[in-house]
């Protein structure tokens, strides 16, 4: 078996025998890259090979993470390499500092990819269709798209040219893109993993979160990177668990809701197939699963799309081509300078969104659009504080379809909306969600099964995704034919 | 048609915080541009502010010192506007749920005592520095994320002199929480204000048009009573005063329409997602009343009750803090009931020479007992009131005491008889006109022959002394 196609606890545990050396697994990681990289695309500006971002700074103790490759997402700021979001207006800038969570990978010893992973541009986008080097591909379906707006760690992790990788997820990008390609996406709960350092598309929204292999591999990238952080107002100060250790306790007894507002049509027939087995597959480990109901749900795509936008709108002024990144030429004069910079430095579905929440917030709208959202949101959070006060979980599809032709929705920027449909109503609760693999189409494209829990209740997610996993691994394990 | 002018001022205090309001950017001046800067008052992307809490102690202060409510709940708003000295593209500040709310300034106007309502508080960053050069423009951004207090009045003040008063009473009492320097002529004030006029007697308020660009209160003062002078002329004529923010062109004396109400900026206000609702608790609110010092008005109260200085005089004294200690340790010295001689020499001459010099009366280099040594010397007839004055000057930067002055160039004064003697005998000749006078009648006469008596001492008899003793020798004779 080779180096590149092995789990990060693999890893960890030839890395911890002496068998192999960090260097090793760089060099396989890089050469599957090479190979592969041209068909998938996941990482951005790839010059040929993999290399990890020279450590700086002491390394503090030992930690399972030490020695492994970590990809990272291009809104995540790394220090002296290009940070750019899959934007033009970003070209070729380099953040002078790291996000915390870069920082705190450096600490536990991980080797920083030094490329970044594709995305939508600014994360807007379901596809990374909307990335400015154009989008990544599906590994299990080349014409099909990994998903987004993380699709580039996803697409990664499961092309085995990434072990594990960093994503973010404002509406569903670490989960959906994770669906699409058969690998395990987690979003935190909001304030559990520092925003410093991620770029702003949503600030009450966003959260980075990873994506990789398995569950454990999800564990253990959670540990280094959750924790409160004083430079981000908005993480909360909460002991952070080893979130490896509940990994294979007994989930007998345990009590799944199965929101029937997510059953509905538009589920695609197979997706529904396969989660209603893997809900067979629970009740066979002595968990309860019952219907739930999660009424507000209709409209947690509106909510969204104006609480989303309009925070959008008010992050993204900053690019205005003053400080950094790409400035129009020969601009007469500041309007002008302004006005250039911004519309050609931004793509369609960016100047789609930012339009969209400017019009939200302005005045004589503000009451009708945002504010009205804001109590809508309040709405989706009690409906889910209601059914986690009789349930452990909620289990959903992830995305209500498998993963979509290239194209096939990215002239319709309604439809490509509602392909988060599953994800979104987590977002604005603000709580923890996994997505990890149940089953695979006729076709052979992945199916991904959503778990959600209740604030900072990561753990029980883990224990159940993972006694899933262990259900199923002997008769599921499939790898996408590259 | 009479007017009355409507007018509400917009204060902007740059707070003396040691770091800035959301980085742990030094808040310093003076250093090379760009110098103060971190990714987050840099706006670079990914970077998050986190509130100082010393604004919000500052905001409470000032608050409370003007008698505003505390509120419990405070929460920044994002107002979004593009600009090159903006770096976020959006300013971080309060919309409707500042830290205080309702308060009052009381000022003193020919009319008597009148209350100023204080709508609000505010927190909030402030910008960068633009410096336009003739190739372009560079932009400085140590001053971005600088904490400010805004203050904002209700349309209570009616005339540019009260809108004087109420700023300096304003500044007064910043000054004393030590929160702010207060200082217009760097920036650390500014201030704007909304000014419409209505007939007399109506209680509707007419169109305002907004003022900005004052760089002192003088400033103030001048571009409201030009502003009134304007909207008069309009009003007369039966024209309507457009709703529109005019800039003050200090060298034309005059005002210039900057934008429309149609160009007016939609700012967007919305709660910034990445700052939480702040609690701000009674403990808090407490320590911060604790902190606050004897403020002027009080003091001044204190000083009329204490001291038996007059209100105007207690007003004076009062306005700079470190005067008003200064004054106070003076009345300490100095230990006689009345205090009338040591007021009129800190109102007269030590004042005059501070407000020249731009300083304090601490910045004059004399001391409070340095200075009752004085005053007692004139008080006990040591030296006329006329040689104080000069010894005064010497006393200022000097390091010598008054007695030694006074010693050294030989100033006491002659209130020995037999050494007046000498020189009145030889005014008396020299003068027989009135000499003749007031034997004719004219009292008044005396008075030039005591200054004459005083000329010739060099200005050291005592003038008392003098006019008894040629009293006496004139119905003498």
């Amino acid at each position: 078996m080779e180096l590149y196609s092995m789990t990060g606890s693999q890893l960890a545990g030839l890395l911890a025998g002496g068998e192999v050396s960090p260097q090793d697994i760089m060099s396989s990681l890089s050469r599957r890259a090479a190979v592969k990289e041209e068909q998938v695309r996941a990482y951005v500006r790839f010059e040929g090979g993999l290399e990890s971002i020279p450590p700086e700074g002491g390394v503090e103790g030992k930690s399972p993470l030490s020695g492994l490759p970590v990809s990272i997402k291009d809104n995540i700021c790394t220090r002296s390499f290009n940070t750019e979001c899959c934007s033009r207006i970003l070209s070729g800038y380099k953040p002078p500092y790291d996000a915390t969570v870069v920082s705190r990978l450096k600490k536990a010893g991980a080797s920083i990819i030094s490329v970044k992973t594709n995305m939508d541009e600014f994360a807007f986008g379901s596809s990374t269709e909307n990335s400015c080097f154009g989008p990544s591909r599906n590994p299990w379906d080349r014409r099909c798209v990994p998903g987004g707006s993380s699709g580039g760690s996803a697409a990664a992790v499961a092309a085995d040219e990434a072990i594990f990788a960093l994503g973010s997820d404002t509406g569903g990008s670490i989960r959906q893109p994770a669906s699409f390609c058969g690998v395990v996406g987690l979003k935190p709960t909001y304030g559990r993993v520092s925003r410093y350092g991620l770029v702003a598309f949503a600030s009450s929204l966003d959260q980075i979160g990873p994506i990789t292999k398995d569950v454990r591999d999800n564990a253990m990238l959670l540990n280094v990177i959750a924790g409160y952080d004083p430079k981000d107002s908005t993480s909360v100060n909460e002991p952070v668990p080893d979130y490896t250790s509940c990994l294979g306790r007994p989930v007998k007894g345990m009590r799944i809701g199965v929101p029937k507002e997510y059953m509905v049509e538009g589920i695609d027939l197979q997706v529904r197939e396969s989660l209603l087995r893997a809900l067979e597959e629970f009740r066979r480990l002595g968990v309860v699963c019952e219907e739930v109901s999660l009424p507000h749900t209709e409209f947690a795509v509106p909510v969204y799309y104006i609480i989303a936008t309009a925070e959008a709108s008010s992050n993204l002024a900053r690019f205005d081509g003053v400080r950094y990144g790409f400035r129009a030429a020969d601009a007469e004069g500041l309007h002008d300078m302004f006005s250039r910079t911004r519309g050609e430095g931004f793509g369609k579905e960016a100047k789609r969104r930012i339009i969209l929440g400017t019009f939200a917030l302005s005045h004589g709208y503000y009451d009708a659009y945002y504010l009205r959202a804001l109590k809508v949101r309040t709405l989706i959070k009690k409906d889910f504080d209601k059914v986690f006060s009789g349930f452990d979980c909620i289990v959903t599809p992830t995305s209500p379809t498998p993963a979509f032709r290239l194209g096939e929705k990215i002239g319709d920027p309604l439809k490509m909306y509602l392909s988060d449909i599953c994800t979104i109503s987590v977002n604005l609760a603000g709580i923890p969600a996994i997505s990890l693999p149940c089953g695979f189409t006729g076709k052979g494209l992945p199916v991904g099964m959503q778990i959600m829990a209740g604030h900072f209740k990561e753990e029980t997610i883990f224990k159940l995704a993972y006694a899933y996993e262990q259900a199923v691994s002997a008769r599921e394990k499939r790898r996408p034919e590259l | 048609m009479e007017y009355e002018a409507v007018i509400g001022l917009e204060v902007h205090v740059q707070l003396n915080t040691s770091t800035k309001a959301f980085c742990s950017c030094r808040a310093e001046f003076g250093m090379e541009p760009n110098t103060n800067v971190c990714p987050v008052c840099l706006g670079l992307p990914g970077a998050l502010p986190v509130l100082n809490r010393d604004v919000l102690s500052c905001a409470v202060k000032v608050g409370l010192a003007l008698g505003c409510s505390i509120q419990k709940r405070t929460k920044f708003d994002r107002k979004n506007y593009f600009y090159p000295d903006l770096p976020k593209g959006y300013q971080i500040s309060q919309f409707d749920m500042p830290a205080a709310l309702g308060g009052e300034v009381r000022i003193d106007t020919p009319g008597g005592d009148k209350a100023i309502r204080v709508k609000r508080v505010h927190m909030e960053e402030d910008a960068g520095k633009l410096m336009h050069e003739d190739d372009g423009s560079l932009v400085d951004l140590n001053r971005a994320g600088v904490p400010l207090l805004e203050i904002v009045t209700e349309p209570d003040i009616n005339s540019p002199e009260e809108a004087y008063a109420y700023l300096t009473k304003l500044k007064s009492i910043v000054k004393y929480l030590g929160v702010s320097d207060c200082d217009m002529e760097k920036g650390s004030l500014r201030c704007d204000a909304n000014i419409s006029l209505r007939p007399k007697g109506e209680s509707r308020l007419g169109t305002k048009a907004e003022l900005k660009n004052m760089n002192s209160f003088k400033a103030v003062k001048d571009a409201l009573s030009c502003e009134i002078s304007r909207q008069t002329e309009i009003l007369k004529e039966g024209g309507s005063v457009a709703q529109e923010t005019r800039l003050w062109d200090a060298r034309q004396s005059m005002t210039f329409s900057m934008r429309s109400k149609e160009e007016a900026h939609d700012y967007r206000y919305f709660p910034d997602p990445d700052l939480t609702i702040f609690l701000i608790g009674d403990n808090e609110i407490e320590l911060a009343r604790a902190a606050i010092p004897e403020l002027p008005q009080q003091k001044a109260e204190r000083f009329i009750g204490e001291f038996g200085v007059s209100s105007y005089e207690a007003g004076i004294l009062t306005a700079e803090k470190s005067d008003a200690d200064f004054a106070e340790e003076c009345f300490r010295v100095f230990d006689a009931a009345d205090k009338k001689p040591v007021v009129n020499f800190l109102i007269g001459p030590l004042l005059a020479e501070a407000n020249s010099r731009g300083c304090g009366l601490r910045g004059l280099g004399i001391t409070p007992p340095g200075l009752i040594e004085l005053v007692l010397l004139v008080q006990k007839n040591i030296i006329s009131n006329l040689v104080s004055k000069s010894v005064l000057k010497e006393m200022i930067d000097g390091k010598t005491t008054a007695e030694e002055i006074v010693k050294t160039r030989n100033l006491a004064q002659i209130s020995d008889t037999s050494a007046l003697d000498g020189i009145i005998t030889r005014v008396l000749a020299e003068n027989d006109k009135s000499v003749q006078d007031f034997r004719a009648g004219k009292s008044n006469a005396v008075m030039f022959l005591v200054g004459q008596v005083m000329r010739m001492s060099c200005g050291k008899a005592n003038p008392k002394v003098v006019k008894e003793l040629l009293e006496r020798r004139l119905s003498d004779a």
